[in-house]
């Protein structure tokens, strides 16, 4: 028989401490509707996202009956657009964007993401009209999500997409000015972008997965956080990292649970699970307040990356051994505007962007929902992606950028997006210019550490 | 299938007389029952077979939820395997 105390923790852990599922993702291979005609291609893509996803969100739906937990989102996830695009000679390919814009409204999913190219060492032909289209597509459309791989540990970083990047996020936040400037929080620029990760906006269907798989996202901040202030108290940094690993078990093996059965009922193989703490803007599940528990004043002073780091590895640990397959991101995320704590620190001054830069070097992720003043030029957004993709490329982890010019508006106005992406206060960036760095193109050679074999 | 029956609240008469004449009116089997009063707060746990309910599990859950309304106390009905899977290994 079950013990009483582990039945009214679970019980506690959803009712009071918004333990969750936070994502069911379907990835779904698109490699098979390639057409030199895009209306073709485009069609092609509708009717087989549809018909692979039917039953997505009604399953979902079930699972969450039946077991009791929320599962907050059902998403899908497909292969990188820019390579769906290779035979096309049309350059309107945000037909794409529209298809599956259009296939995500039809089955009821909140996002889709996809609109994507990977272009680490080099641009190969779709790549480059995919990027191109970014702001078109993200303006004209509501539930499509886009990525650009533009380094790795193995490539290096290629500057030219680096550069380019920089003009197509500031042009996506001014073709979605009158909205808050959404399009730029669907947009994230990676370095070592994985292929199995189901949480948006950087979700892609890899290569080398199958045509179809289930990639469950968990969380659990407010838990982690709820755990740590029960039993923290005077206890040693061993005992915290303990703590957290339990706790980490825990929220995995439940998210096991759904990833299985979502993949039975579906009868999709089961992918991976993905064990992040992925903050809301509700109270409490907070990766700020978790660092804030363990002794911070203030989420950002000195030691807040030393407690991330000890966050992040221990979630890991935790989270190993109570799946068969781990992948995706795995660690703790620190979006700032989707983070009560961080959006608080934010306000309060403690937590600036270069704070933020060294934190994304121990967790999961990188600068993630971060809202810069709206005059911010394509060069100086270029320079933080070199430099959040050079963090990435030496050490060997994922890193990205998601930022969001706020157009019109200066530090100390903020933007409000709404719902989990929450709000953020606009975040002064470094003086001084990077123009002729970037101006350089080319690629950025790959570091000593990428010649493993 | 089992699922678990919990009931958290302040103790009044009749809590458990409720809880199960509901299980029995949705043909659910109760297997096991442990349950203690802290000072007036009750906590009770009941294992029971649902497979042959004549409810589904959220009809039922539901229907338990009503009784935790009327005696002001807070009743989840969760299946057992998510207890199983986070406290077992």
């Amino acid at each position: 028989m079950l013990e009483t105390k582990d039945i009214l923790e679970t019980i506690n852990m959803i009712d009071n401490e918004n333990l969750d599922v936070r994502t069911i993702t379907m990835g779904i291979s698109l490699l098979d509707c390639m057409d030199e005609d895009i209306d073709k291609a485009s069609t092609k893509v509708y009717d087989k996202v549809c018909r692979y996803a039917q039953d997505l969100v009604k399953t979902g739906e079930d699972i969450e009956k039946q077991y009791g937990i929320p599962i907050i989102n059902k998403r899908i996830s497909v292969s990188p657009i820019g390579m769906i695009a290779a035979p096309c000679q049309s350059k309107n390919v945000v037909k794409f964007a529209q298809a599956l814009d259009k296939a995500a409204l039809n089955l009821g999913v909140n996002f889709i993401g996809g609109y994507s190219a990977l272009v680490q060492k080099g641009f190969s032909a779709g790549d480059y009209a995919v990027i191109d289209s970014i702001p078109e597509a993200l303006a004209e459309t509501e539930r499509v999500c886009s990525s650009v791989n533009i380094g790795s540990t193995k490539a290096g970083l290629n500057m030219d997409a680096v550069k380019m990047m920089g003009k197509i996020v500031k042009q996506t936040a001014e073709r979605t000015a009158d909205r808050d400037c959404i399009g730029a929080a669907k947009l994230v620029v990676f370095c070592n972008a994985p292929e199995d990760n189901p949480f948006m906006a950087g979700a892609f269907h890899g290569t080398g997965e199958a045509d179809c798989v289930i990639n469950v996202g968990v969380s659990g901040p407010g838990v982690v956080r709820a755990t740590l202030a029960k039993h923290g108290e005077g206890k040693s940094m061993d005992e915290i990292a303990d703590m957290i690993k339990k706790t980490a078990f825990k929220i995995t093996r439940m998210g096991q649970l759904v990833a299985k059965e979502a993949s039975k009922r579906l009868c999709v193989p089961f992918g991976i699970v993905d064990l992040s703490l992925a903050p809301t803007p509700a109270v409490g599940d907070s990766v700020a307040y978790i660092l804030e528990e363990m002794g911070l004043e203030s989420c950002g002073c000195h030691g807040t990356t030393a407690a991330l780091a000890l966050l992040n590895d221990a979630v890991k640990k935790g989270g190993v051994m109570a799946s068969s397959h781990v992948g995706g991101l795995s660690g703790a995320f620190i979006p700032v505007s989707e983070d009560a704590g961080m959006i608080a620190a934010a306000e309060r001054g403690t937590l600036d962007i270069t704070k933020l830069e060294c934190m994304t070097a121990v967790c999961s992720v990188g600068l993630d929902m971060i809202v810069v003043p709206g005059d911010i030029t394509p060069e100086v957004i270029s320079g933080i992606i070199a430099d959040e993709a050079a963090i990435g490329m030496v050490n060997s982890k994922t890193t990205a950028v998601r930022l969001i010019p706020a157009i019109g508006k200066k530090a100390g106005d903020s933007l409000n997006f709404g719902g989990l992406l929450g709000k953020g206060p606009v975040m002064p960036i470094r003086e001084g210019k990077p123009d002729v760095f970037i101006n350089r193109g080319g690629r950025l050679p790959a570091p000593l550490q990428s010649l493993k074999n | 299938m089992k699922a678990i029956i919990t009931v958290v609240g302040k103790d009044t008469v009749g809590i458990l007389a409720k809880v199960s004449t509901a299980c029995a009116d949705a043909n659910v089997n109760i297997i096991e029952v442990t349950q203690s009063v802290l000072q007036d707060m009750f906590a009770m746990t009941m294992m029971v077979e649902i497979d042959k309910s004549s409810l589904e599990l959220e009809q039922l859950r539901e229907k338990l939820e009503k009784v935790g309304e009327e005696t002001k106390t807070k009743i989840h009905v969760m299946h057992e395997d998510i207890f199983n899977s986070m406290h077992k290994i």
